[in-house]
């Protein structure tokens, strides 16, 4: 590994969390979509602070490219607060507009500027080290890497400083306003903070992968956790892990690294998505089939109790009269076999006094819906763990 | 060229022709299946369609290694149905909401065909160059059949909204209601999200990936202000993305340097701006105009109902009082006062003025029947 290499995944991991944390925020807000719209919006900012600076590193030019950013989500919030349209159809009207106006302004004004469209989306992280802070001709190491520590230092001044106020007006704004802290401003600043970020990342990795590193990591760690401390933390480690994987991927392939870096996250989420112990898809489709079994088999242990005579309870007839499928119906009958709940006599079946008491239990739950009645009932079976 | 120049030419000039059809017929058919989209509560879903679509392309260029529109519009369809069915199992399945899983899918496909296309450009393949055209479209490439295309996708969807047009309207404004009707609302559901994914598609080489959703959403919301009626809605946003397709080509064509793409979108874009305005029943000007004509009757009504209380403690109804005593009322003004003495409720004699006995009966039945006085 030559310092370059160092260089480009010390810069890749910075920018990974400094998108985690604003991004763990805006999952939970629901306002994944606004750091796209932001994303694509900087554009004319960028191009109009570069038309100033003649430098897309400087402070000015971020300044005026995060200040668009914040007019698109005033914008967004302005069109939906007329009510002419429903609400994502407002972020969808700003953002292409703006972004139009970028690329245009870029397009009539090409020889003056040399700034690419592909440059702004895509970013090329591997040029990153080249561009170097040269102060009194002494090296500090790549400017960017300047740019977004600075940025991400401020980002985990304010995280810490406003922990408790974000934390109280994103899952309770009511609440956070009686208490004083106007959401509002949380709000804004947020949105600040988001616009910053996404300007400051977009020299580097490009304003789309920008949109991954906020989103991708929060949304795996939501997957995996409910505490807001666990879930900024594992966003974090899911980030830089998908940075610096990322960026080997893209050393063997020999293509973007920025592409490379998505790829990992998004290989991450799917294996997160597929997996998670208690939300993944295998574990929710277990659940939802087991939660189906067990109707079943209530529905048949009620069927038994109602019915004390014999012919009622012969295994044949239980077969036609629920009109279960074959399989199913044995599915059913072991579960029960299996809990002692019922046994079998001469092809009669009938209730055991575990049963007996399970099934008075289970729809005296379903009547009354008191939930501490059935605690001991929740180890067994999905059904009552809601 | 100026624009009377393109007027000119745009009959006779091939490739004017041929963009000028091709940027009219997508317009059309974008608006016409925006509509859906905008209705359905999905605007961002074509963001997201369009940015996932490009792995597909990529992909079908590393398989067949050729650059026929055909088949890597193949491939996009095929990935952008994979991210729009993805996503709606993310929604369903766990805790994630849409805006997530819109976002999720969006960066992460989007990042994939960025990496794969890269790698597309490392291969020794002269074949390769112009992949790019399709993250910012070229309206400059189209050719004859590739119009042909359009048209005909557009045809078929032209027949399948009016064959399953009571299903579609059906579902958009109550999907419980169609299921038990004995719809199969996942059919209907699919064939709408697939002819969406496919008009996106579409449009990928025109405008490209990142503003196709623009022409999906402007002119369905521009279309939605002028009208409450599903049929005049797609009818109209049809108009308006044909009319934005022409228009910008028309610009685009008739100055240096301008992209056809993001000229169409600010075109559209232009459209949803007049028509947030201007529109007489929920445009934003006569709603202002509208609350202030409901303001000033208010005043008006306040301020006669104040004379009444006045008039009333006298015997004589039409017994004068100063004009002073309004004064500190609020909804008083010279010209509340004036518009009273010309709607004949108030006689103004120099400083004093005097309820009509008209006036006298307007406000007492002011608040009793207000349906009268309007």
């Amino acid at each position: 590994m030559n310092s370059a290499q160092i260089e480009i995944q010390l810069i890749a991991s910075v920018v990974a969390i400094a998108c985690a944390i604003p991004g763990t925020f805006l999952v939970l807000r629901k306002m994944a979509m606004i750091s796209d719209a932001i994303s694509h919006s900087i554009l004319p900012g960028i191009v109009l602070g570069f038309f100033i600076t003649h430098n897309l590193n400087s402070p000015l030019l971020i300044l005026l490219a995060a200040l668009t950013g914040i007019i698109t989500v005033v914008l967004v919030e302005y069109i939906q607060k007329t009510g002419l349209v429903k609400e994502d159809t407002a972020i969808g009207l700003v953002f292409p507009a703006l972004f139009s106006i970028g690329v245009i302004m870029i397009a009539k004004n090409a020889n003056d500027v040399h700034l690419d469209v592909d440059a702004v989306l895509l970013g090329e992280l591997a040029f990153a080290p080249f561009d170097r802070l040269l102060i009194n001709g002494t090296d500090f190491g790549p400017k960017s890497l300047w740019i977004i520590g600075t940025i991400l230092l401020i980002t985990v001044t304010l995280l810490i400083a406003f922990f408790k106020e974000l934390k109280v007006s994103t899952f309770d704004k009511g609440l956070a306003a009686s208490l004083g802290f106007s959401p509002a401003i949380i709000h804004y600043g947020l949105m600040s903070v988001a616009s910053v970020t996404t300007v400051g990342a977009f020299d580097a990795v490009g304003a789309i992968l920008v949109v991954a590193l906020m989103i991708a990591p929060a949304a795996t760690a939501y997957l995996l956790t409910t505490d807001l401390k666990k879930m900024l933390l594992l966003a974090i480690i899911f980030g830089v892990f998908g940075a610096i994987s990322g960026y080997w991927f893209a050393h063997w392939l020999d293509a973007s690294i920025s592409g490379s870096i998505t790829t990992m996250l998004g290989l991450l989420f799917l294996t997160v998505y597929l997996f998670a112990p208690n939300k993944g898809l295998i574990s929710v489709m277990y659940r939802e089939k087991q939660q189906r079994i067990e109707v079943s088999l209530l529905t048949f242990l009620l069927h038994l109790k109602n019915h004390s005579e014999e012919s009622e309870r012969h295994v044949n007839h239980l077969n036609e009269h629920i009109n279960w499928q074959k399989v199913r119906s044995k599915v059913v009958l072991e579960l029960a076999l299996k809990n002692n709940m019922i046994h079998i006599d001469n092809e009669i079946v009938s209730l055991t006094e575990k049963g007996n008491k399970f099934t008075t239990q289970a729809i005296d739950y379903i009547i009354t819906n008191e939930d501490a009645q059935i605690e001991h009932m929740k180890d067994d079976f999905f059904l009552f763990r809601g | 060229m100026d624009l009377q120049e393109y007027f000119s030419l745009v009959f006779s000039d091939y490739t004017l022709r041929t963009i000028t059809l091709g940027t009219a017929i997508l317009g059309a058919v974008t608006g016409m299946l925006g509509s859906f989209a905008v209705l359905r509560k999905q605007s961002l879903l074509g963001d997201a369609i369009s940015h996932a679509a490009l792995p597909g392309i990529a992909i079908a260029f590393l398989i067949t290694g050729a650059k026929d529109s055909n088949t890597l519009l193949l491939g996009a369809l095929i990935s952008g149905l994979i991210g729009t069915f993805w996503i709606r199992g993310i929604i369903s399945k766990t805790h994630l909401k849409s805006d997530t899983a819109l976002g999720l899918i969006l960066s992460l496909f989007f990042g994939f065909g960025m990496l794969l296309l890269t790698y597309i450009q490392k291969q020794p393949n002269a074949n390769q160059a112009g992949l790019d055209k399709y993250l910012f479209g070229q309206a400059a490439t189209l050719v004859e059949s590739d119009v042909w295309l359009m048209a005909i996708v557009t045809g078929i969807c032209l027949f399948v909204l009016l064959l399953f047009w009571k299903e579609f309207k059906l579902l958009l404004f109550d999907e419980d209601y169609t299921k038990t009707l004995g719809f199969n609302t996942k059919f209907i559901d699919i064939l709408i999200t697939t002819f969406i994914v496919l008009a996106i598609v579409l449009g990928l080489q025109t405008v490209g990936v990142v503003l196709m959703s623009a022409m999906l959403l402007a002119p369905a919301a521009a279309a939605r202000q002028w009208t409450n009626s599903l049929s005049v809605m797609v009818m109209l946003a049809a108009i308006f993305g044909a009319f934005s397709g022409v228009v910008g080509t028309a610009i685009s064509a008739s100055q240096n340097n301008l992209s056809t793409g993001p000229v169409i979108v600010l075109v559209a874009s232009v459209f949803v701006m007049f028509s947030f305005i201007f529109s007489p029943s929920r445009g934003l000007l006569f709603k202002q105009i509208r609350f202030i004509k409901n303001r000033r009757d208010l005043e008006l009504h306040k301020t006669l109902a104040f004379m009444h209380n006045i008039a009333e403690t006298h015997e004589d109804i039409s017994h004068p009082h100063t004009i002073k005593i309004l004064n500190n009322f609020q909804g008083f003004t010279r010209k509340t006062l004036q518009k009273l003495v010309d709607l004949d409720y108030v006689i103004l004699n120099s400083n004093m003025w005097s309820l009509t006995e008209k006036g006298f009966k307007t406000a007492s039945n002011l608040y009793s029947q207000p349906s009268e006085d309007e």
